[in-house]
Order: structure tokens, then C-alpha cells, then sequence
């Protein structure tokens, strides 16, 4: 072996580019793999969009149902329930809806809603997912002697209050969920769009 | 190291000490790798032997992924092959990886094989490695078949059925009948839901244990007696006086920088096919396959995958089922035997008569023709031709033992011809 | 290499011939799923013809709107039936109880009808339907005689029989035959115009072709194009990796 006439830089530089792009084509390999956990093209339409009517919900009553495999509330207030909201302010730990990610802009409002009447919740509790249940009563409960009215978490006791607002002091750190959603008419919403205006 | 170690490196040595003290890794990476010595005159037909273990590695990545979406029940298994072929984000990639990867490997193992008849690797004191290798051969062979039935498509069914009642030509020897052993690998009395589900299970996980076990037997083996050459002569006969064979060179980094290359072109073949020739013309995927199986419509033509159809035309070329299955299933064990059968004084095709030369091309040719035959709808003209081409399979183990003995052979020479 | 290369491009042309030979004699055609054109043409051929029996249970409406080059208003005005869902996958209305009971057989699914018979078989299939009164719905085909399908667009063809002449030609052929040019155009002899002329009906019927294919595996459009940048960039590591050979093997003498 004639280690004299060997040009070290030149191995090195050829060792090194090939490792180079080797490990770039290994990474690139991995890309269809990694991609393939991605939701496939069946899950996207079990995901997409799902319509509700507003129809059938009676004032203070809840319409619940699916999207994505989350449950969706949607509960109809009446002006008395809405009249609780100002108020309880002191109480909660975001009444404002500053944190983001938990509504869309145009639900970034006191009702936390596009129309003050239909309030639009994921109902899967911001804690560990549990999902709240409607207490609309207001007055003495066994986990709230001033209770206002609102979505009590059989789970881990967290309490919100008829705007999915979070009480201060509970298990749960962020309001309830406001999904992206979208009015077709008066009586129809889509739960899983923007509103044309703001997408 | 003459330079003054870094900080920062001297704590990496520190850490590769630690680690060695505890695990063998740097003696690993000497006994096999840097200061392993392997022979320095491989030709072309050494690439076969890293090309498989890669094709390995391929088809366990992708079988993995394919298993994450893939559904191995009768009522879903064909949609959900389709599902990944077009709702899973870059599904089709993978799944014709491994489909194609199927038949790669066969490829890749014949000529690898091949390389072992020209040089005589099998002999003295390869014979183990040869067997592992068969092992490894016949393992294969099994996990290919019952991967071909996943996708639950007509010739997955019909060639399940045809490949399952081959037991069937066992006679009734009282403990067990042909009929009870058929009944017993289907899990029910047809080809069913049953059948796919353990199928699935020996696909995905029994089979390619044991293949794992058997290629580590296979390269431990290699590494015990090293390997052989293009010449069959051993380079451990001739060494310096620090005792490295004089014809060897060390694995890392000679064969590992040419193996890079091979496996280059390699995947440069395999891109190619599997971007533009994923089917193969319906060789590697076959067309009755897109049909999903139907227990009760046969398709007109029932054949196996190219691989198998060199076994499959001497299965037909015999006219008797139980001497069918019996002739196929010599065919497959005569190879077990080769160590035994080659008597000859050398190893090396290079140095051998004209009687082994020939012979070994006209094998070489029956095998190719008995796979184009099998292909084949069986017309009388295409039995009779196998039957020749059967008869000339096995006239060249039957007769190796005579003439590998008596031809007169080329003088070999002491060290190793020639360099790359 | 060159040997493996020549192994598996021998044995693929092999298969193709075998897959030709049942003596039924077909019509050369090109297909080429890039044709953006062709696609939607076909695409509506097929909407508009096949879907009310047939079912592509594997396809989506939705996915045809980037393949095709139709945006998804574009599917919905000119592919979607009325009642269905972008989303939706291409399902006929008609259930297969009464495709029993007016075929005599199930229409089998669309999906996959490509890859399982080819191309070129396809083409002939609909080049070859011919007035038969013997069958129930007065229609046989040469490429798959006895077909339980009627010649669903014989409107744009018109209507063909069996030339006298031919019968006797194709069989010869089909025993082995003269190997001389026959073409299976002969075969047939137009009694009724159609909508189309012959040269219009190939079109059709090649562009429904087109898109049979295409539907057959919507994911070669990607193939094809990932294909090249796969390939250049394994022509890029293996020149390199040769060059490192190269200047290792310098050692070895």
C-alpha cells in the first residue's frame, strides 16, 4: 500500500460529500414514512365539516354532537342566562378570552359567539376531556353555593360558566373551546369553517 | 494522537471508553468491519450478498407502515390495500416498495446464489454457510407466498387455494392424511378469513424472525471461515508476518466504499421500477390480482409469481400429483446437498473442466426456461418442454458427483489472480 | 446490472405476450394519462354513461377536482349527479339487486377495471360491440362475447354487426392463423350511424380509456413526476460514491 501518493484532503472531501448526501437521501426516505401518519384522505372526510340545525333546540336547551370524534354543544341562551355573564367576571380566570387558540377571533367577544343567542363549544373539558355537563340552574350547588348557571365537570370538579368561561381556582386552566363555525342561514351553522368573511 | 485532544473530544473518548468497557463495540467493529479480512480480487458477483441484507432492511421498514394500515380480514383486506394505494398520504410508495421489494429480492438471492455455484462457495469449510443460506432461501419462499395472499385479490385467493392443496398429495398414513393437514393450514374448509388472518401473523412477525435469526447464523458462519474468491483459493494460507492474509484487504472501508456503489446502482434499478414499472407488465403484480378474490370464479389462468414458476413447471411437467409435489420438493433439497454432490479438486468455475462449465450453463439455462415455462398456460407443447428442462435440473446434481471427480481441472494457483 | 436489467425487461415482454395470446384480436392503442383534456373528456363520458350502473367505490368525487384540472366547482357542475357529495366516492345509484335483475349479473365496480384488463383490451371492448338479436339486450361483443353489458353508447357509435367475411377470418386467426395484418376493424360493418364518426367515436372512447386508467391509480400522476427526482438524485449519490471508490481502491494493488 503506497500511503505516500494518497491525497488525504481529496478522500476526505469525497468521504464527507457522500456521507453528506447519503444522510440527506436518508432523511429524504424517511419523508414518505413520516407523511403516511398524516390523516388519511378517508379521515379528512370523516373530518370535514359537519352541519347542524338550530331548529329543534329550545331555549336553555343543548343540541350535542360530532365532529372529529370531539362532542359539539350547542347551546341556545336565553337573555336571562346571557344577563349572568357581565358579572361573573371576578370570578374566572380569562374572562376576556385572551388565551389564544381556545376561539376564533369572531368568538373573541363577552358571549363568546357570533350570534349571542347559539354559544358553540367543543364540550370536551380542558383539562383531561372529560365532557361537562349543562347545569343551567342558578342558585346553591353541592360544588357551588352561588352557582350562576353553567358546565360542571363530573370528572375533576372543574366549573365554567354559560360562555364556557373557566372558574378561577379549578382543575381546568383554559376556557371550553369555541370550534371554527360558520352560519348558512338563520337556522343552519357548519361546524368546522370559518365564515367566508374571516377565512 | 500526537495533538493536544480537545476538551470536548477527550470527553467523547472518555464516553466511548465507558461504553466499550460495558459493551463490545469497538472489538465488534474490528473483528467485522476494520480488521476483518476479506479477500481482494470480489468481481461483480460479490455485490448480491449487502444488496440482499438491504432489501431486507427495505422490506421490514415498509412491512411495517403497510401493517399500520392494513386490515387482514377477508371483508377489508382488498379495500384497504386500495386505501393505502390512494387515501394514505404517499401510501402507493410504500406499498410498491415492498411489493417490488418482493421480487427484488429474489432477484437479488438468485444471482447470489449463482455466485456460489460459479465459485464453489459451498465447499469445504462453507458448508454451513451454504445451508443457512437455503434455510434462508426456503424461509423466504414462504414468507413471499403468504405475503402475495395479503392483498386478497383473485390470484392471492386461487394461488393460496392451488399452493394449500399441494399438501393434499400426501398420502393417508393413518396419524395424518394430506386431506386433514390441507384442512388444518386453512383453519377451515376453503380458503377463508381464518387462513388470511395467520398468514397475516406469520408474514408480519414468525417469518421474518426466523429470517433475521438465519441471516445472523448465516453471516457468523461466513465471518468463522471467511470468505471465499473469485479463484477458491483461501488467502488465510498466505500471511504477513503479522499474520493478515496478504491477499485480503479490510472490509471497512474497501468493500464498504464499493458495496456504497453497488448499492447505488442498485437503488437506481429499484427507483426506476417502482416509479415506472410497478407492476411489471403484470409479472411483479399480477392483473387478476385487482380483482378482489372471489371463492366463486376462478381465474382462467392460475400461476404463481415469477419466482416460484421454476418449481411450479416441474410441479406440472410431472403427470402424477403426489410425484408432482415429490419431484418440486427434490428440487429444492437436491440444492441442500451440493456441498456433497461437487467432487471436485477445485472450487472455481475458473479452474474447472469443460464437462462442469457446461453443465453449469445448461442448469443455469433450465432453471431460466422451467421460470418462463411455469409462467406459461400449460399447452402440451410447454409440458414436454419442461419435462426436458426438469430432466436436465437434475442431471446436473445427479452427475456432479462423476464428472466434478473425474474432468481434469486447470492447475489453481497459490495466491489470488487478480485485484478488482 | 446490464444482465439484470435484460432479465427483467425479457421476461416482462414474456408476460405481455402471453397476456395477448387468448386469440382475441385487439386494437393498438396509446394512452397517455397527462392529457388533461383527454381526462375530463373522459371523466364525463364516464359520469354521464357509465356511473349510473357501474361504481368506482374506490374514488372520490373530491379528488378528481386537482388530477383533473377542474377546480371543485368545475366537479360539481360537470361530474357530480345530482345528490351526491363532493366527498362522496363514485357510487351508482342503481343497487345491485336490480342490476341482477335487468343484467342477469352484478355491474361489477370500476375502480380497478384498468389494471385488471389492460388498456388496450378495454379500448377494443368498446370498439367491438355488434347487433346480435340472440342475446337478451340485442347486443354481443367480440373482445368479451357474451358480455351481459348492452352497448351503452351507440349513440355516438351507431350500430354495427358482425361482417360476413370476418367470422371466418377471425378464426382462423384465433387457431394460430396466417400471422399476416389483420385488422380487427374488418371485422365489423356500420348498419346505422351514430352521433359520431369513426374517427370521433375513437376519440371518445380512447379518451374514456384515459381516464379508466387513470382511475385505476390516481397516484401515477405522482409517480411519474417523483420518479425523476428520485432517480437524478441516486445518479448523483452513485457517481459520487464511485469517485469514493475509486480513490479508495487506489490503495489496493
Amino acid at each position: 500500500m503506497s500511503e505516500n501518493s494518497v491525497n488525504k484532503g481529496r478522500r476526505r472531501l469525497l468521504t464527507a460529500t457522500t456521507a453528506v448526501v447519503g444522510a440527506a437521501g436518508a432523511g429524504l426516505a424517511a419523508l414518505p414514512f413520516i407523511e403516511s401518519w398524516q390523516p388519511s384522505a378517508k379521515a379528512k372526510v370523516v373530518g370535514a365539516p359537519v352541519e347542524f340545525n338550530l331548529q329543534p333546540i329550545g331555549p336553555g336547551q343543548i343540541l350535542k354532537g360530532q365532529w372529529r370524534g370531539k362532542t359539539i354543544g350547542i347551546l341556545r341562551r336565553t337573555n336571562d342566562m346571557l344577563e349572568t355573564l357581565p358579572d361573573l367576571s371576578g370570578k374566572l380566570k380569562d374572562p376576556d378570552s385572551n388565551a389564544e387558540n381556545q376561539q376564533p377571533r369572531y368568538a373573541q367577544n363577552p358571549n363568546r359567539s357570533i350570534k349571542p343567542e347559539y354559544l358553540v363549544l367543543v364540550m370536551n373539558c380542558t383539562h383531561l376531556g372529560c365532557v361537562p355537563e349543562l347545569v343551567p340552574e342558578v342558585g346553591a350547588q353541592p360544588f357551588d353555593a352561588e352557582w350562576q348557571g353553567g358546565f360542571y365537570c363530573p370528572c375533576h370538579k372543574s366549573k365554567f360558566d354559560l360562555a364556557g368561561r373557566v372558574y378561577d381556582g379549578v382543575p381546568a386552566q383554559l376556557n371550553l373551546q369555541v370550534p371554527p363555525y360558520q352560519y348558512l342561514d338563520d337556522r343552519t351553522i357548519v361546524v368546522g369553517v370559518d365564515p367566508q368573511s374571516a377565512s | 494522537m500526537a495533538r493536544p485532544a480537545s476538551s470536548m473530544r477527550s470527553q467523547i473518548t472518555a464516553l466511548g471508553n465507558w461504553v466499550d468497557k460495558r459493551l463490545p463495540v469497538s472489538s465488534f467493529w474490528r473483528d467485522h468491519l476494520s480488521e476483518y479480512y476479506a479477500p481482494k480480487n470480489f468481481n461483480f458477483w460479490y455485490f448480491f450478498g449487502s444488496l440482499a441484507l438491504l432489501v431486507l432492511v427495505n422490506q421490514i421498514i415498509t412491512g411495517i407502515f403497510l401493517t399500520m394500515q392494513y386490515k387482514p380480514s377477508a371483508a377489508e383486506a382488498f379495500a384497504s390495500v386500495e386505501f393505502i394505494m390512494r387515501d394514505v398520504p404517499m401510501g402507493w410508495l410504500i406499498r410498491y416498495m415492498h411489493s417490488t421489494g418482493a421480487s427484488a429480492f429474489f432477484i437479488v438471492i438468485y444471482l447470489h446464489m449463482f455466485r456460489a455455484l460459479l465459485y464453489g462457495s459451498y465447499r469445504t469449510p462453507r458448508e454451513l454457510i451454504w445451508i443457512f443460506g437455503m434455510l434462508i432461501y426456503v424461509v423466504l419462499m414462504a414468507e413471499a407466498f403468504m405475503g402475495y395472499v395479503l392483498p386478497w385479490g383473485q390470484m392471492s385467493y386461487w394461488g393460496a387455494q392451488v399452493i394449500i392443496s399441494l399438501f393434499g398429495a400426501i398420502p393417508d398414513l393413518g396419524f395424518i392424511s394430506g386431506e386433514s393437514l390441507v384442512e388444518w393450514i386453512r383453519g377451515d374448509y376453503s380458503v377463508s378469513d381464518a387462513t388470511l388472518n395467520r398468514f397475516f401473523a406469520l408474514h408480519v412477525i414468525a417469518l421474518p424472525l426466523a429470517l433475521l435469526l438465519l441471516v445472523m447464523l448465516h453471516l457468523t458462519a461466513l465471518h468463522q471461515v471467511g470468505s471465499n474468491n473469485p479463484d477458491g483459493v483461501e488467502i488465510k494460507e498466505h500471511k504477513d508476518p503479522d499474520g493478515k492474509p496478504i491477499d485480503g484487504i479490510p472490509f471497512h472501508p474497501y468493500y464498504t466504499v464499493k458495496d456504497i456503489f453497488g448499492v447505488g446502482m442498485f437503488m437506481l434499478l429499484f427507483a426506476f421500477i417502482i416509479f415506472y414499472a410497478p407492476d411489471g407488465g403484470g409479472l411483479l403484480l399480477e392483473h387478476d390480482n385487482f380483482v378482489p378474490a372471489d371463492p366463486l370464479v376462478t381465474p382462467e389462468h392460475i400461476k404463481p409469481v415469477w419466482y416460484f414458476t421454476p418449481f411450479f413447471a416441474i410441479l406440472k411437467a410431472i403427470p402424477d400429483k403426489l410425484g408432482g409435489v415429490a419431484v418440486m420438493g427434490l428440487a429444492i433439497v437436491v440444492l441442500f446437498l451440493l456441498p456433497w454432490l461437487d467432487r471436485s479438486p477445485v472450487k472455481s468455475i475458473r479452474y474447472k473442466g469443460w464437462i462442469s462449465k457446461i453443465s453449469l450453463v445448461v442448469f443455469s439455462i433450465s432453471f431460466v426456461r422451467l421460470g418462463m415455462l411455469g409462467i406459461g398456460e400449460g399447452t402440451p407443447a410447454e409440458l414436454r418442454e419442461s419435462q426436458v428442462w426438469t430432466a436436465l435440473y437434475f442431471l446436473f446434481f445427479i452427475t456432479m458427483p462423476f464428472f466434478s471427480r473425474m474432468e481434469k481441472t486447470k492447475p489453481v494457483p497459490e495466491r489470488v489472480t487478480s485485484s478488482h | 446490472m446490464a444482465m439484470l436489467l435484460g432479465s427483467i425487461l425479457g421476461m416482462t415482454s414474456f408476460t405481455v405476450s402471453a397476456a395477448g395470446g387468448e386469440g382475441v384480436q385487439l386494437f393498438p392503442v396509446d394512452i397517455n394519462v397527462f392529457d388533461t383534456a383527454a381526462l375530463q373528456q373522459g371523466a364525463r363520458t364516464f359520469t354521464d354513461y357509465c356511473l349510473g350502473c357501474h361504481s368506482a367505490s374506490y374514488m372520490r368525487f373530491k379528488r378528481l377536482a386537482g388530477d383533473l384540472g377542474y377546480t371543485e366547482e368545475e366537479v360539481e357542475r360537470y361530474l357530480l349527479p345530482a345528490g351526491q357529495e363532493l366527498t362522496n366516492t363514485m357510487t351508482s345509484s342503481m343497487s345491485p339487486e336490480l342490476a341482477t335483475k335487468v343484467f342477469g349479473t352484478d355491474a361489477p365496480d370500476l375502480s380497478l377495471v384498468a389494471r385488471a384488463r389492460g388498456e388496450q383490451w378495454l379500448y377494443s371492448y368498446f370498439l367491438s360491440f355488434y347487433k346480435d338479436e340472440e342475446r337478451a339486450l340485442g347486443w354481443n361483443n367480440t373482445v368479451f362475447p357474451n358480455a351481459s353489458m348492452p352497448h351503452v353508447i351507440w349513440e355516438l357509435q351507431g350500430v354495427q354487426t358482425l361482417a360476413q367475411h370476418a367470422e371466418t377470418q377471425a378464426d382462423e386467426h384465433a387457431d394460430g392463423g396466417h400471422g399476416g395484418h389483420f385488422n380487427p376493424a374488418d371485422q365489423f360493418e356500420l348498419i346505422e350511424t351514430g352521433l359520431q364518426d369513426a374517427e370521433e367515436y375513437q376519440r371518445t372512447v380512447q379518451d374514456l380509456v384515459t381516464f379508466l386508467v387513470y382511475l385505476s391509480e390516481p397516484s401515477q400522476l405522482q409517480r411519474h413526476q417523483l420518479g425523476i427526482w428520485v432517480i437524478l438524485f441516486l445518479a448523483l449519490f452513485t457517481v459520487l460514491a464511485w469517485f469514493l471508490k475509486a480513490e479508495y481502491w487506489q490503495d489496493i494493488h
